[in-house]
């Protein structure tokens, strides 16, 4: 195998051999046969030159920055070397060197050059209320921007729970108005990568199947690659057999929680949330939510801000019940009405006894 | 609305309404049952140990003396089935959490497996009884539309409780949903059906006692 | 005035109470009553189903006592009760029920089925949907004295032969005796010789007595046929006599019904509690037995067994007195299976043997008495209702079972020992 990324690992110290086991783990990741694994060292390896690397476009909405923070957390692939080799990140607030103006022409220049082909990565929700005023880049509301960079994109993927779902800012009561990607783009294709973040590796693994193959890979009913979305927390994670005993932890600290039980009843949402986190964990395999000791969060799921509560078990209400006394107090009133009308005939049909005589036992004929 | 808004829905809205609908329902229906009253007895009474309201509401969970071989399928599947309802019901941990919940009390649960074990054996019973009210011929002279429904609406909160821990027919978020909708089902109709005896068969075990106990007949 | 829908419906919505009420909306069709009523085991014919008798009820208390059933009826989902239902009902709340109590024992919720035919018979009778043969009983109980037709000189021509045949004083309208003694017809004409069981222990026993001339019927046929107005003018009659003699203690025949009707439903059908004491004769013969007033000599030798009369027993708290008697004045004494509260009736109480067209059914349901009888086996049978006496006596003759029925308080008297031992 040769080509421009084999040199350039070389330099780098990583030897053809190292290379090819990475391409053969990322394929496993993602459930892919192992020819797959060959395909995507062949398609990498051979990625051109800069100026024929696809074109990358990242939008940054109502976001706080954490997604980008979790994609640099990648480690297999880098960032620096998807960007170095694979890709040609043409605008990325946070990472590229220019601002301003300069910002704003690397952006349109982009756009023009690779119309119709580029790739738009999406993260933070976009605001609708006060005709999108809420938030602006450059004296434009991201809802504009959105969708004049959507209408020269290939695909379209909405990273984050932001993006994909509406995030946090959806959160009741919605001041802004935030809507997800796929709210307002219905055009193009969407792959939403939930989760806040989403898992670094998921993240990267996306962009390298799109690299490899020139498709998105198979998505379920919310957009999600299946090979990431495709089974919950609940059905991967470690402490099943707790949770199939009904050994719970009760508080953080108690013994079942140092004995590593089951978080359902501190409010784990492992059983409806679909991720990764219980088989590829987070910073490079070390660990995730559950391991470290606190319930999934569910959140790579729609609304799971609003899903009643991080600490609320899924049996449990996911609010407070309210107006348990007007209930109370409702049911009384048409009991006591409808005892109130069950006395009075009875005594009206006491006092309109009429004393039967023994004539009155034979029907008037 | 996604699945995980319509669960989200289902536990909390939902819920409030079922019971809210639900104590106003029980407390309405138990104020226009007992407001009729009793005529107090005039006869002069005998007493005789074991014979009152109290005793009764404990000793009817027995079948009475020479019951028991004729009709063994109602005793033994229908004791079966109240007694596994109570333990999945009320001994299953993700349950107890909500009676927390709601009610700031708390027990200790079975293992799950156990739960797992009682839940098969109750649906079982239920059918078992399903089939007697329709071959029995007095259960089926009986029947209404109300017993058939009212089975179907206590089988299918066992059933679905039992396929979302399992993951079986729905994914979890959806099955899960079903349940939970089930139950708020059962709970809003139970004061207008039959099922309300839950409430008034003690009750009706009492009034029978007492009316019993005070001519010295241990009922 | 004559009976009409109109009446029945008002009358059942004065006996409507709350334990009705609790009753119907516990029943969860679960069929166990059928299986402790003699009318549908011995028969197979799911109708005679015991919460199936008072049917028509429980539409009527759901269509004029729940709200849920007010709205039914009026958007045409629960059809009314019309006397062509109470009608068909007849034979369900009458023939085929003796007001045994045995489904009321065994009902799981707890119903007591028995009271709520009890109460759905008010309605019946007053609807004029009760049965022939118990109108005519009342009418003779009202009007004549007793259901059979007995009058006071009949009633004295009897108590002369007994007088003769038994060497001891008939006492009749003493004032101040202790007990008051009351008769059933069938005791008058049929088996006058417990009225010298009578004389004898009370003789034995060293206790004043005595009939009373304007209240010798203890039969109360308003309360079989349902219906308190009738039943109050019966019982009136023995409170005023009883009043009126300022006697202690009434004593109720060998008889089911009687003693229902006295002692349980009295006081409430005059509406205030009695100034007097109410025994059944087999009480009143325990009582003695346990004060040491009974000297008997001998022992019946012959195989017994006893049949527990539902109104005693299940339905009257009269349970053990009987047995403890039994075994004074019998070697060989046997319970038959489920004797004591759970015996089976003898299928003809509660008015059902004063019903003709019921005869055939009654026949059937005795075969569960047969296989009572076929298992203790028995040389003969004890009671203590002159009623289920009768009705065991058709019974046995008709299945060819050669098995005399006796009367206790007659054997008990038969052991005495004479005076000056």
């Amino acid at each position: 195998m040769q080509g421009p990324l084999i040199e350039s690992l070389a330099r780098r110290g990583i030897s053809r051999r190292n290379f090819s086991k990475y391409c053969a783990t990322l394929a496993s990741m993602m459930a892919l046969p192992p020819l797959a694994g060959h395909a995507m060292e062949k398609a990498l390896a051979a990625t051109p030159a800069p100026s024929r690397r696809p074109s990358v476009i990242w939008l940054p909405f109502q976001e706080c920055t954490g997604c980008t923070e979790s994609i640099t957390r990648s480690h297999s692939p880098t960032l620096e070397s998807l960007i170095f080799e694979s890709i040609s990140l043409d605008y990325q607030e946070t990472l590229m060197a220019a601002a301003g103006h300069q910002a704003e022409e690397a952006l349109h220049a982009a756009m023009k050059a690779n119309a119709g082909k580029y790739l738009v990565i999406v993260d933070g929700s976009i605001p609708l209320g006060l005709d999108g005023a809420y938030s602006c880049i450059g004296g434009r509301s991201n809802v504009d921007t959105l969708k004049e960079v959507a209408k020269g994109a290939a695909a379209i993927i909405a990273m984050g729970s932001c993006s994909a779902y509406g995030g946090l800012p959806k959160a009741h009561p919605n001041p802004t108005g935030a809507v997800a990607v796929s709210d307002i783009i219905k055009d193009k294709p969407i792959v939403n990568i939930p989760g806040c973040p989403p898992i670094p590796v998921v993240m990267t693994g996306v962009l390298a199947h799109f690299l490899t193959f020139g498709t998105l890979p198979e998505l379920d009913q919310h957009g999600r690659p299946k090979s990431f979305y495709g089974e919950t927390i609940h059905d991967r994670c470690y402490r099943r057999p707790f949770y199939d005993q009904g050994k719970f932890a009760k508080t953080f600290d108690d013994e079942g929680a140092r004995n590593g039980w089951c978080l359902f009843e501190l409010g784990c949402k492992g059983p409806v949330t679909y991720n990764s986190c219980a088989t590829i964990k987070w910073n490079a395999g070390t660990s995730w939510p559950v391991e470290s000791g606190h319930g999934c969060l569910g959140c790579s799921e729609p609304d799971f801000w609003d899903g009643g509560g991080f600490y609320r078990a899924l049996s449990a209400p996911a609010n407070p019940m309210q107006k348990i006394s007007v209930a109370l107090g409702a049911g009384a009133v048409v009991g006591l009405a409808a005892a109130a009308i069950n006395r009075t005939k009875k005594s009206a049909a006491k006092t309109g006894h009429e004393t039967t005589t023994l004539e009155d036992l034979e029907k008037s004929k | 609305m996604s699945e995980m808004q319509l669960l989200t829905w289902v536990r909390g809205t939902g819920l409030n309404i079922a019971i809210g609908l639900f104590l106003a329902g029980v407390l309405w229906r138990l104020l226009e049952i007992y407001s009729l009253g009793r005529k107090k007895d005039l006869s002069a009474p005998r007493a005789a140990a074991g014979a009152s309201g109290w005793h009764t509401i404990l000793r009817r969970n027995l079948p009475a003396p020479g019951m028991l071989p004729k009709a063994p399928v109602t005793y033994i599947a229908g004791g079966i089935f109240h007694v596994g309802l109570a333990v999945v019901v009320f001994m299953f941990a993700p349950h107890i959490e909500l009676f927390k919940s709601l009610t700031g009390l708390s027990w200790p649960g079975l293992p799950s497996q156990i739960i797992h074990l009682t839940t098969i054996v109750t649906l079982l019973a239920m059918l078992v009884l399903l089939v007697d009210r329709i071959k029995n011929p007095v259960k089926k002279y009986l029947s209404t539309f109300e017993d058939w429904f009212t089975w179907a609406l206590t089988f299918i909160p066992l059933l679905t409780g039992w396929l979302s821990v399992q993951h079986l027919l729905l994914p979890y978020t959806t099955m899960l949903t079903v349940h939970i909708l089930s139950v708020e089902l059962l709970l809003v109709l139970l004061p207008f059906t039959k099922l309300f005896h839950a409430f008034t068969a003690f009750g009706s075990r009492w009034f029978n006692g007492s009316a019993n106990g005070h001519k010295g007949v241990a009922v | 005035m004559s009976a009409s829908l109109e009446k029945g419906v008002r009358v059942l919505k004065e006996m409507i109470d709350a334990p009705i009420a609790s009753y119907f909306n516990s029943c969860v069709n679960c069929g166990l009553c059928a299986e402790a009523c003699l009318f549908y085991t011995e028969t197979g014919d799911p109708k005679y189903t015991p919460i199936n008798k008072v049917k028509p009820m429980r539409r009527l208390y759901e269509q004029e006592f729940t709200l849920t059933g007010r709205i039914k009826k009026l958007v045409g989902l629960s059809k009314p009760v019309d006397d062509a239902e109470l009608e068909e009902w007849k034979e369900l709340a009458y023939n085929s029920c003796t007001l045994c109590g045995r489904c009321s024992a065994v009902c799981p919720v707890g119903n007591d089925i028995s009271y709520m035919i009890r109460k759905f018979r008010e309605g019946m009778s007053a609807s004029g949907n009760a049965p022939e043969g118990l109108v005519g009983a009342v009418n003779r109980t009202v009007t004549i004295g007793s259901p059979m037709g007995v009058k006071l000189p009949a009633v004295k021509v009897q108590m002369k032969h007994v007088e003769n045949d038994f060497g001891l004083p008939i006492p009749m309208d003493v004032e101040g005796a202790e007990y008051m003694v009351m008769l059933s017809s069938m005791e008058i004409m049929n088996f006058p010789e417990y009225l010298g069981a009578i004389a004898k222990i009370m003789d034995h026993a060293g206790k004043t007595w005595t009939l009373c001339s304007t209240a010798f019927e203890a039969t109360n046929a308003g309360i079989q046929i349902g219906n308190s107005d009738l039943a109050r003018v019966i019982v009136s009659r023995i409170v005023e006599g009883a009043e009126k003699l300022k006697v202690k203690t009434v004593i109720s025949p060998e008889c089911g019904h009687a003693y229902t009707a006295l002692r349980w439903e009295g006081a409430n059908l005059i509406g205030r509690p009695f100034t007097f004491k109410v025994q059944h004769i087999v009480e009143v013969l325990g009582e003695f037995q346990e004060l040491g007033l009974l000297k008997t000599e001998g022992f019946e030798k012959d195989k017994l067994t006893f049949h527990d009369p539902c109104q005693l027993a299940r339905r009257g708290g009269v349970i053990e007195p009987q047995r403890k008697l039994m075994k004074m004045v019998s070697e060989n004494f046997v319970e038959m299976p489920d004797a004591g509260f759970m015996n089976w009736c003898c299928g003809g109480g509660g008015g059902a043997s004063a019903i003709e067209e019921g005869e055939e059914l009654r026949l059937e349901a005795f075969k569960v008495k047969k296989t009572q009888f076929e298992i203790v086996n028995a040389d003969r049978v004890v009671t203590a209702c002159a009623n289920c006496r009768i009705v065991l006596e058709e019974g046995l003759e008709h299945y060819k079972m050669d098995l005399p029925v006796v009367s206790l308080t007659e054997m008990v008297a038969d052991h005495l020992q004479a005076k000056g031992k």
